[in-house]
């Protein structure tokens, strides 16, 4: 059971973080208006150019190979929707990070995420 | 200026994408690793060799290849929408990879876990109402 925890924190710190630097990354190259796979590609080179974005994919990663890892012990229907944590720790970053203003009705549906969180660990049986 | 629903179709159609590639990388990757087998040690001797063994998985492959679309959507649409209302729109993911646990894999599903997997849901459709943006527009 330890093991699942400390996996669980790994994949949603790192998860999280990853995606709170990604973001900061691709605010910086700003809203993406053409979807042509050459723009694309522009955009990812020009993300790559970001160190948030290095970070980002170095976070990603780590939590990757927990989620790997947590893979080999557990059911996907478990290990997955238990991963939906990082809701509380996305909304918070996003808040504290980012500068988002989060609305109350928004934390009444990550409070809800977190609560069914709970009942799918308690599932577990 | 920008239509509001423009905002949002291209908003939804790039969540749409993410609900789909995201738990069908998930199911690849677990159908992967029940393959490799249980990871009993953390050694880095034991990691080395798990580590050729999951990537020589072709299965691994077709997941990491399914989650790459995820994050490709999922990086496009952070150029524009808030983190915050992105990660807990897509979270209906969740619930898809519930399902395809149990019918695709044919996993156990308890009640309390399927009640706990719709009260995701739910979250997450009080969360699709809030704006997906709130700061300031560069």
């Amino acid at each position: 059971m330890l093991r699942e925890i400390i996996l669980l924190l790994l994949i949603v710190v790192a998860g999280t973080g990853g995606e709170l630097c990604l973001t900061r990354a691709m605010k910086t190259i700003g809203e993406v208006h053409d979807f042509r796979p050459l723009s694309l590609l522009r955009v990812f080179g020009r993300a790559l150019r970001v160190g948030w974005m290095w970070i980002a994919l170095l976070l990603m990663t780590a939590g990757f190979f927990a989620l790997l890892a947590m893979l080999s012990l557990e059911n996907v229907s478990f290990v997955v929707p238990v991963t939906a944590l990082s809701y509380a720790a996305g909304a918070l970053g996003g808040k504290l990070f980012l500068g988002e203003r989060v609305a109350p009705l928004r934390w009444v549906g990550v409070l809800l995420v977190c609560a069914g969180v709970t009942l799918v660990w308690i599932g577990k049986g | 200026m920008k239509s509001s629903a423009g905002l949002h179709l291209k908003t939804y159609t790039l969540i749409f994408f993410m609900v789909i590639f995201g738990p069908m990388g998930d199911v690849l990757l677990s159908k992967g690793m029940k393959r490799v087998g249980a990871i009993s040690s953390f050694t880095p001797a034991n990691l080395a060799r798990l580590f050729s063994t999951v990537f020589s998985n072709g299965m691994i492959w077709l997941g990491i290849a399914s989650l790459l679309a995820f994050f490709i959507a999922y990086t496009l649409v952070l150029s524009w929408a808030d983190y915050s209302f992105v990660q807990p729109a897509s979270s209906i993911a969740y619930g898809i990879v519930a399902l395809l646990g149990y019918f695709v894999l044919g996993e156990v599903v308890t009640p309390t876990r399927w009640i706990g997997v719709l009260i995701i849901c739910l979250g997450v459709f009080i969360v699709g109402h809030t704006p997906p943006r709130t700061t300031e527009h560069r």
